[in-house]
């Protein structure tokens, strides 16, 4: 099974079904189908070969749902990125996995060029919106821009090309940010995601009567599988771009009848500062939460709130897609809890020597099962950290970088991750990267990136500064280099300058040192 | 306050918090949202700074992008809720 046929097959049960409802527009089964066929034709005529990275970068519409599928359909590999990242960072990953194709939109062209130069495996440039002189510097860099109104319309194009794949090739890569500060390109074949998907749906019971509402950017996987997950069991998407407006997305939820709202913290944050008396969705049979831990007291306030809404509260990593939900009759119960592994897969929590461990007691999560990812794509080391001999001969289990325990029952407690990974708005940033950009500002003699508890953030990032000695550095100047080379949700929330640095005994910045002290003075 | 001087006063605060002093060419009729001007927790940000320096009650409702997604319609919407004639 291919991760297209999500979407061929639910086109040919229900052609005319409502698949995609965007913010002004809606779209059947088939229309998306035909769309998607007709886009992946034109990129195998620009040149997308099986297995070439298509990277994608656009706000979430109707455009990168055809160009997630539109490149599988070509037997490549999507690389979805945020919408937000900026040209440095965009120029790392198209060059990190040599892509050969972008689809992105006019206006990020006009605002971010300089990776068109620098990027030199990169040929074809797919352009949706804009007018002829977007293309200029495109050409200018010796690629060839195309624009996606231009596809083929032909009945043939209607139709998928060929299938090139078998499920053991790659679908996707979804770069995660890492303690190294570069992201690191988690590979996913056509078999990690459709098991994922399986497992997924069976727990949340999605059928074709469900509607779904995303708010979560693509890039994210959390985001991208509400699509997938609803096109495999043919049911509709509402599809916006962030919970920035929250009244607008409650009033969607209402009138398009929604059933299924998948949240992190900051969001459900956002909805407890609101009156949710003036709401009623009578239709919302659940809502998940993952990327962070929903904190008991928001759970309890949801729940009054909808009392006949199901809450799953989940746990899972990148490079595994999922781990665990759980069950919502335990919500009460046990509030703290992530749950227990879900459907097709196993759980460990094992010492430091990989032998598990009794309930109770801390240890790393490992995970087993066939939506573990293949690897980080050209990382072998860092693959081999976290990859290790399972079982059976040639198997890889995943070992998590995240410390848990479990009760008597088997449920699972969140404790702490190994490395120094912020999540801030559900989103995993690296302090390093954060770092790395700091310090190309001249005057920053040191730099450290940290954590801070934040009510609607779950993590603040904080930048703590020394500046060289005799030198003038603004919060605002620090803050402007930040927006030009990260994405939003990077940007610091607080930056506090210094005279010094704590350090650990070998004379590095201790960053534990820097949050304990952040700790003491709150 | 004159409908002028509450766009001023709007506008520089988009650039001092949102754009870090870059002014660039900020329009008045852009939408703050799509050109990435704000992100999505700026919305937030922006409703309590409308509130602090203006004094009014920014209703769950009114948290929408006809009243808050440019300069334009922010100084539209404040002169409305703050009661002030052009």
């Amino acid at each position: 099974m291919l991760v297209q046929e999500f979407l061929e097959q639910s086109a040919g049960k229900w052609a005319d079904k409502t698949a995609l409802i965007t913010e002004r527009q809606r779209f059947s089964y088939r229309q998306i189908e035909q769309q998607s066929n007709s886009l992946a034709h034109a990129f195998i005529a620009a040149g997308v070969a099986r297995g070439d990275r298509v990277a994608i970068v656009l706000p979430n519409s109707l455009e990168s749902v055809l160009a997630i599928f539109a490149t599988l359909k070509a037997g490549a590999v999507f690389v979805v990125l945020h919408p937000t990242i900026k040209s440095d960072k965009l120029e790392y990953v198209l060059n990190n996995c040599r892509a050969s194709a972008i689809v992105t939109g006019a206006a990020k062209l006009a605002s971010e060029q300089r990776w068109l130069d620098k990027t030199p495996y990169l040929r074809s440039v797919f352009m949706v919106g804009g007018e002829r002189h977007h293309a200029d510097p495109v050409r200018a860099s010796g690629k060839n821009p195309l624009s996606l109104d231009e596809r083929p319309t032909d009945s043939d194009s209607l139709s998928p090309p060929p299938k090139q794949c078998i499920d053991i090739d790659l679908a996707g890569l979804i770069y995660t940010s890492g303690s190294t500060g570069r992201p690191k390109g988690v590979m996913m074949t056509h078999l990690n995601i459709v098991s994922a998907a399986a497992s997924i749906t069976t727990y949340l019971e999605n059928r074709a009567d469900d509607v779904v509402i995303n708010v979560l950017p693509l890039s994210f996987d959390y985001g991208l599988y509400q699509l997938l997950m609803m096109f495999k069991v043919g049911g509709s998407l509402v599809l916006l771009n962030s919970f920035a407006y929250p009244h607008p997305v409650l009033q969607r939820i209402s009138d398009e009848s929604v059933t299924g709202f998948p949240i992190v913290p900051t969001i459900s944050a956002t909805l407890l500062q609101m009156n949710l008396s003036h709401y009623s969705f009578p239709n919302l049979r659940y809502i998940t939460n993952t990327a962070a831990a929903l904190p008991a007291e928001h759970i309890r306030r949801l729940r009054a709130a909808f009392p006949h809404v199901k809450i799953y509260s989940m746990y899972g990593l990148t490079e595994c897609k999922r781990v665990s939900f759980l069950p919502p009759d335990q919500i009460d119960v046990r509030p703290g809890s992530v749950g227990r592994g879900m459907p097709n897969q196993e759980v460990f929590i094992v010492d430091t020597e990989g032998k598990l461990v009794p309930p109770g007691v801390v240890g790393e999560l490992v995970v087993r099962g066939s939506n573990v990812m293949k690897g980080y794509w050209e990382m072998p080391e860092d693959t081999d950290r976290c990859l290790r001999p399972g079982p059976l001969p040639g198997e890889k289990v995943l070992y998590s970088g995240d410390f848990f325990y479990s009760d008597s029952e088997g449920y699972l407690y969140f404790v702490g991750r190994r490395d120094d990974i912020i999540k801030t708005r559900g989103e995993k940033v690296s302090p390093r990267e954060i770092e790395d950009v700091l310090y190309s500002l001249d005057p920053v003699a040191e730099a450290a990136v940290i954590g801070v508890p934040d009510p609607i953030l779950g993590q603040a990032i904080k930048a703590v500064i020394v500046p060289k000695q005799g030198t003038f550095l603004t919060t605002q100047a620090v803050l402007r280099r930040c927006s030009e080379k990260l994405e939003d949700f990077m940007i610091p929330k607080f930056i506090e300058f210094r005279a010094s640095l704590p350090k650990t005994d070998s004379g590095k910045i201790s960053r534990r040192a820097i949050e304990e002290n952040c700790k003491i003075k709150d | 306050m004159e409908p002028g001087d509450i766009e001023a006063e709007i506008r520089d605060f988009v650039i001092a918090n949102f754009l870090f002093g870059k002014a660039g060419e900020l329009t008045d009729q852009e939408s703050l949202l799509e050109n990435g001007v704000i992100d999505s927790t700026g919305v937030l940000e922006l409703v309590g700074f409308l509130q602090e320096r203006f004094g009014i009650h920014v209703e769950d409702d009114e948290i929408v992008p006809a009243n808050l997604d440019s300069i334009y319609n922010l100084a539209d919407y404040i002169s409305r809720k703050a009661g002030v004639h052009a």
